[in-house]
């Protein structure tokens, strides 16, 4: 084949002049910037210099508590701000390509796949001879940075799934299922062409919250195997299905849901489980008619007994990375945001939930209504399965409860295929651990 | 023949590889070497306990392909990679042909201002150009919609819905790289000789006879080129979807190499991403011989 491009036009060329004058630009620019590069380097020598890696909004704010641990202890704190969207794989290369910072802020449910690979320092050790006491925490949070009996990361800041309700429409918060039944059926009753609840069909954490409530493991005690069969399991399935068949909540996807500020105050549902994120966007976005309308409640438990019932252990945590050669003073810049007074100012600068139970002693927490739940739930929180495949099964979970409640699927056809997912997914894991325990 | 000529021969072919040498060897280098280490690599189970530990790869042979093809969410993607190929690219080419004529016209004025113009969102950066045309699709602020407002229609999720987050992003490629098919076929259509359209309009051709005749079947050679360069370029959709919808809304733009690069540097299953890219190989592969052959079958 023969291509003749005789480019010979003269104005052709031109464009690719200006190109080249674009390069010649950016080049005096990359100068400019690897001397500013150069300049900024000279400081104070390396043994006293940590690099930290945050995410998002919380890497941005922590800049601003630093000052003081730079003063105290002459340690000096590169912050470097990851976004969330690319936070995962971005320390998961920088490990492979021993690029990896000395500490770093990582969401608690990546913990049990970086100690997988081998990237995490044990932080036992250094536990022992420490202000950071375990039992200051949240016992369902801290479990979460606990690998095969192992501590990994130290709880920086919490997250657990609650219940935000109308209190003009649910006038008794539910304490149990069969409470929680009766009001929604009272709210579908008061307003026949509207839902009780929004359960948006492809999130996963509404489903995982009551198995995990009803004291279903989803996975066998090793991590190795699904265990969805388990009738603790199929019985809040079987409640989540419910809702939907009998009219409480809508069949709707979180893509088909326009507003759900709007909607909730309009009353198209009265009750929705969700996270401390909203109490802020409650207050920012909802009509002001709404003010003293709403509240928060913990979860219902299956049985009086068990109230309050369990949500899921989110947030993040700090952790060392294994190939820091600076451990001791990363040590000492996590014990410094561990403290409460620390905490207490990250609350403040961020919204986000303390992890250390003495920072909601202080009247801007304890007097907040709305974080009361929140309080009282974050004691009865529990982590889901703590194996690096879980994130994997977790979206399995969303897909087939979407086909189940939009009729695709029986629920005895996705326990089933949950557990033949999930020993696939696992086949790995197995091998691995077989293997290591034959050497 | 002589001894001499054979050692003249002998001298030549030992120049010849001297002089091929330095490019040989950065195909083996950077082409080849890696092809061949990620041809392998799909074949084991390299993961992230791989990373913990090179003793947990195994040989897998073939189950990574297996697997893949029994994944809905491999299809999916195939689905969306093809839509976006299938009705992108054929735009592509005939839009940048239009601007070719018109910016190549005899009446046209402002040419090289046109020209440069329209090839200036070639070479600006695809993550700039996402960024901003992700304001442009804003369902409240965007450009779009002020348009759609004042028509009187009611504001469109570009990005959110599943069913126009697709086609928001194939216009947005149309705009991005149509300008680089133009300067080739603005290129071409100079090669045409004169006498050509002389001829036609003496033996009393109008304006879209000649086109027909005369420039259509001259820019042949020029169609092959572009639409192979074109439908390897669309086939390999990523930075548009990566920067403005991360894939979503529910996978509705999730792209082949997209679905490579998570499976691959999210989840760090390399011997599954590998699979992957080799089999979008064989579909690019598959997708350039056959416009040859539809090509040849034409010319």
């Amino acid at each position: 084949m023969n291509f003749k491009f005789q480019i010979s036009n003269e104005k052709f060329k031109r464009v690719r002049e200006t190109r080249i004058c674009h390069f010649q630009f950016f080049i005096r620019n990359l100068k400019f910037l690897l001397l500013l590069t150069l300049a900024c380097t000279r400081g104070p020598s390396p043994q006293e210099h940590l690099k930290f890696w945050g995410l998002g909004h919380e890497g941005e704010v922590v800049a601003q508590m630093l000052p003081e641990f730079e003063r105290r202890t002459g340690i000096r704190v590169d912050v470097q701000q990851i976004p969330w969207s690319a936070a995962h794989e971005k320390l998961l290369t920088a490990y492979v390509g021993d690029a990896t910072p000395d500490v770093a802020q990582m969401g608690n449910t990546w913990i049990p796949e970086f100690k997988a690979v081998g990237s995490l320092e044990p932080l036992d050790p250094f536990l022992m001879r420490s202000t950071i006491r375990q039992s200051d925490y949240f016992p369902g949070i801290w479990a979460t940075n606990v690998v095969d009996n192992t501590v990994y990361g130290v709880p920086w800041y919490v997250d657990t799934r609650v219940m935000f309700y109308r209190t003009d429409l649910v006038p008794k918060p539910p304490r149990t299922w069969t409470e929680w039944v009766a009001e929604m059926q009272h709210v579908k009753d008061l307003r026949p062409n509207n839902y009780a609840i929004l359960l948006p069909t492809n999130e996963y954490e509404q489903v995982e919250i009551l198995a995990i409530g009803n004291g279903a493991t989803l996975l066998n005690p090793s991590g190795t195997e699904g265990a969805f069969h388990d009738p603790h399991f199929v019985q809040a399935l079987q409640f989540y299905v419910d809702m939907f068949r009998r009219g409480y909540a809508p069949v709707l996807s979180n893509t088909q849901v326009a507003n759900v500020y709007q909607g909730f105050a309009q009353g198209d549902f009265a009750m929705y489980i969700t996270g401390p994120w909203n109490v802020g966007e409650f207050r920012k976005r909802l009509p002001p008619t709404m003010n003293g309308r709403w509240m928060t409640t913990p979860m219902p438990a299956p049985r009086a007994d068990l109230y309050p019932g369990t949500s899921m252990a989110g947030g993040a945590s700090l952790i060392i990375f294994r190939d820091s050669k600076k451990k001791d003073a990363a040590w000492k810049l996590i014990e410094f945001l561990s403290e409460p007074a620390q905490q207490i100012r990250f609350y403040e600068l961020t919204q986000d939930l303390p992890a250390h139970r003495d920072a909601w002693k202080v009247p801007a927490v304890a007097n907040d209504p709305p974080l009361a739940a929140f309080r009282v739930q974050l004691e009865h929180v529990a982590p889901l399965p703590r194996v690096p495949e879980y994130e994997q099964i977790a979206t399995d979970v969303a897909e087939d409860q979407e086909a189940v409640v939009r009729g695709r699927m029986t629920i005895e056809q996705m326990v089933a295929d949950l557990d033949a997912k999930a020993n696939r997914t696992l086949e790995k894991r197995r091998w691995v651990l077989a293997r290591a325990t034959s050497r | 023949m002589g001894p001499g000529a054979g050692d003249v021969a002998m001298n030549e072919r030992r120049a010849a590889i001297l002089f091929l040498a330095p490019g040989l060897a950065i195909i083996l280098l950077f082409f080849l070497l890696p092809v061949g280490a990620s041809l392998l690599l799909s074949i084991t189970d390299f993961d992230i306990y791989a990373l913990a530990d090179v003793h947990n790869v195994r040989v897998i042979a073939f189950r990574n392909y297996s697997q893949l093809l029994g994944d809905a969410l491999f299809w999916k993607a195939l689905g969306n990679t093809l839509y976006f190929a299938a009705v992108g690219g054929p735009l592509t080419v005939i839009v940048s042909l239009a601007m070719a004529l018109l910016v190549n016209a005899k009446t046209a004025r402002w040419k090289p201002l046109f020209r440069t113009i329209y090839f200036a969102p070639v070479v600006t950066t695809v993550v700039a150009v996402a960024v901003v045309w992700k304001y442009l699709y804003h369902p409240k602020f965007g450009l779009f919609n002020r348009g759609l407002e004042l028509l009187h229609i009611p504001p469109i999720d570009f990005l959110g819905d599943p069913h126009w987050a697709m086609p928001a992003i194939i216009l947005l490629s149309i705009w991005k790289n149509f300008g680089y098919t133009m300067i080739i076929f603005v290129a071409a259509l100079q090669a045409i000789p004169e006498e050509l359209y002389e001829a036609a309009r003496i033996d009393g051709a109008n304006a879209i006879q000649q086109f027909r005749h005369v420039t259509l079947p001259m820019l042949g050679p020029t169609f092959v080129f572009v639409g192979i360069i074109t439908a390897i370029g669309f086939l390999q959709l990523f930075p548009e979807p990566y920067v403005m919808t991360g894939g979503g809304p529910v996978n509705a733009t999730l792209s082949v190499v997209m679905l490579m690069y998570e499976q691959g540097f999210k989840f760090w299953k390399m011997g599954y991403a590998a699979a992957v890219a080799f089999l979008l190989f064989l579909v690019i592969g598959l997708a350039t011989l056959l416009q040859l052959k539809a090509q040849k079958a034409r010319v």
